[in-house]
């Protein structure tokens, strides 16, 4: 599970920097979607990775906590989607006002001269 | 039990949020004046608020004057907010700065979009909550708070050059919140903890295989901070956006560049101070090469740039270089004065950024450029002479002339304001390290004394050239209208740069004592954890 989730993030990430880095407002929106899904679980696994843990102590019994998820970084995912959330619609309504005000959707404002 | 008076700390947070709120629920377009009226009084209670948090802080013998525990839980498993001679002194410049911005904004800024007000009490509510926190993650959130209300704030009044350079500030600000958010569940992942106190009782104690693991994270969220204070190589947005920004705005954005150097200040002395074992003052050369070429960058590109809004852009470029290279050093006395100089700085770049509106008011564009043009051309002389004799100098120009004289020493740190006390206090304790007796003087305070003064010229020569410019060599200018409620705000920030002179003494041992608690930070790691400070069980963290 490990391999899959580091190749994982791994793609999503390099996509969404390449994505970032080209002259397109689109694209770069896209691509810090793109690295914020990457992030997101890149928070989950420093939490640990486990299937069918508990994110609880069960009957107050404290136990081994390795038995158990870490529920604190699935509260901080939840704050950062939300997050990025918003700031991505606030992006999107920057990126239609500049389209409407110079007439070109790329990041500067005006195409590279041929 | 919390005395009431305990409540005042968390004040400069949620004051701001709910007056914000209320604001909204007013309505933007309809009740602006009423907003306007609430935004006053806001930001002069938060001064109040503020000067009753610095005189708590500096009477308390640690420094460290409250910890806020919100919901009552015990510290490392629940937020804190912490109060102490840094965290409060910023909060006071904040709303010092705000006041001065919001009156200006008044008389005209604020009719230019909707939800100026609003907007302006969250950025307050973002910036108050980062200097007040105890906890990264929660610092996080503050971040965004303040970042979305500034990504509003900048864009206020639209227009084609405000859309372009907001685009580029936003993209780099998202890219960089998730900077922030690698190294801290990096950071978690190694030590187990987010409150800061917590975690530096406990980095000492990593096991040596996770340690590149927790720096390395340390370093990633630095660049969160060194983003948002503009350290070269990730300054490049800075100019355009401030130069772009509405100036009340701009002003109060020259408190935003202190925000992440003050957090890199206090996380770098907390996380990787003495006392941080192997990791002890990991990263600290970078932080002195960094605010070193930002100074060098900034002094170039304000004697590059053609209009005072850009260099006033570069002079905050120039101020937060000089604060990070003084911190980089890792000596009480330059912390000590490097808050000086912060602070001296900001009041006068703020002072700067409002008076530029004014000047430029009167011209048309691109006239800045049509000077650059005639003085290369030596076309100067074509000039009707007999026009500008007898001439008598209008008084708002007068009044203008002087302010921009005052800026400017004290932006160039000449005497007799503030900014030479602060430079003078800079070069003093670089260059003796161990006090007056002498001692040996590294190579690194050699450089840093050469460029510091070099800055002060660089500064000099540009605000020299862009002054007589303006104020002399235009002839066939009008007179800008200016009321006085604008040239207020201007006139207080410098006052307060004066009495920051006259006060230099008192001023300067308050910023040392908060230096050397920043240094040691013992007292506020206790402050933060209780009396019994936890030992090394679970160091290592994660499960």
């Amino acid at each position: 599970m490990e391999t899959i989730l580091a190749l994982g993030i791994g793609v999503l990430a390099g996509s969404g920097v390449w994505l970032i880095l080209r002259p397109r407002t689109f694209q770069v929106i896209v691509g810090l979607s793109l690295l914020s899904y990457a992030v997101n679980l890149f928070i989950l696994a420093m939490g640990r990775l486990g299937s069918e843990v508990a994110p609880l102590l069960a009957d107050r019994a404290a136990g081994d906590p390795a038995q158990y998820a870490d529920p604190l970084p699935q509260a901080l995912v939840l704050t950062a989607i939300v997050i990025s959330f918003a700031t991505t619609a606030l992006f999107l309504v920057v990126l239609l006002a500049s389209r409407g005000l110079t007439g070109t959707d790329h990041v500067d404002g005006r195409e590279r001269e041929p | 039990m919390i005395r009431l008076g305990d409540h005042l700390m968390i004040v400069p947070v949620v004051l701001p949020l709910f007056v914000g709120a209320v604001m909204l629920v007013l309505g933007g377009e309809r009740s602006r004046n009423v907003n306007a009226a609430l935004n006053v009084a806001t930001t002069l209670a938060l001064v109040a608020v503020g000067i009753a948090l610095v005189r708590e802080a500096d009477a308390s013998p640690t420094g460290v004057s409250g910890v806020y525990r919100l919901g009552g839980w015990p510290a490392p498993f629940a937020i804190v907010l912490v109060v102490d001679r840094l965290a409060a002194l910023m909060v006071l410049l904040t709303s010092i700065v705000a006041v001065a911005a919001v009156v200006f904004s008044v008389v005209r800024w604020h009719r230019v979009g909707i939800f100026f007000h609003p907007l302006f009490q969250f950025l307050l509510m973002g910036i108050n909550g980062a200097f007040l926190t105890g906890d990264l993650f929660n610092l996080f959130v503050f971040f965004e708070v303040l970042l979305a209300a500034s990504y509003g704030l900048a864009l206020h009044g639209s227009g084609s050059a405000r859309i372009m350079a907001g685009m580029h500030y936003i993209v780099i600000n998202l890219a960089a919140s998730l900077l922030f958010l690698i190294g801290v569940s990096l950071i978690y992942g190694v030590c187990g903890t987010l409150n800061m106190a917590d975690l530096a009782a406990r980095i000492p104690s990593i096991h040596a295989e996770n340690r590149a693991l927790a720096e390395a994270g340390a370093g990633i969220l630095s660049i969160a901070f060194l983003v948002k204070a503009g350290m070269w190589p990730l300054c490049f947005w800075l100019p355009a956006t401030y130069a772009a920004a509405p100036p009340p705005v701009s002003a109060i954005f020259a408190i935003l560049t202190k925000v992440g150097a003050c957090i890199v200040l206090r996380l770098w002395l907390l996380l990787f101070g003495d006392a941080a074992g192997a990791s002890a003052q990991f990263g600290g050369e970078w932080l002195l090469l960094g605010g070193m070429a930002t100074v060098a960058f900034g002094a170039i590109g304000s004697l590059a740039s053609q209009d005072m809004a850009r260099l006033a852009a570069f002079s905050v470029l120039v101020s937060s270089g000089t604060v990070l290279a003084a911190i980089g050093m890792g000596q009480v006395g330059v912390t000590g004065a490097a808050l000086f100089y912060l602070i001296s700085s900001t009041l006068g770049l703020a002072a700067f950024f409002l008076l530029v509106e004014l000047v430029e008011r009167g011209r048309e564009p691109g006239a800045d450029v049509l000077a650059v043009t005639r003085e290369l051309y030596g076309e100067e002389h074509e000039l009707d002479e007999s026009e500008e004799v007898g001439i008598a100098i209008p008084a708002t120009m007068g009044m203008l002339g002087l302010t921009f004289i005052a800026c400017a020493l004290v932006i160039s740190g000449l005497p007799p304001l503030s900014g030479f006390i602060a430079k003078f206090a800079l070069l003093t304790s670089a260059l003796n390290p161990q006090g007056v007796q002498g001692g040996t003087v590294s190579a690194a305070a050699w450089v840093f004394a050469v460029i510091l003064i070099l800055s002060g010229l660089a500064a000099l020569i540009a605000m020299t050239r862009a002054g007589i410019r303006v104020f002399w060599a235009s002839p066939d200018r009008a007179v800008p209208r200016v009321r006085l409620l604008e040239m207020a705000p201007v006139a207080i920030l410098l006052l307060l740069c004066a009495m920051q002179t006259i006060q230099a003494g008192p001023i300067l041992r308050f910023m040392q004592a908060t230096a050397q608690s920043l240094h040691a930070p013992h007292d506020y790691i206790r402050a933060v954890l209780g009396p019994v400070v936890e030992g090394p069980n679970g160091a290592t963290g994660g499960t």
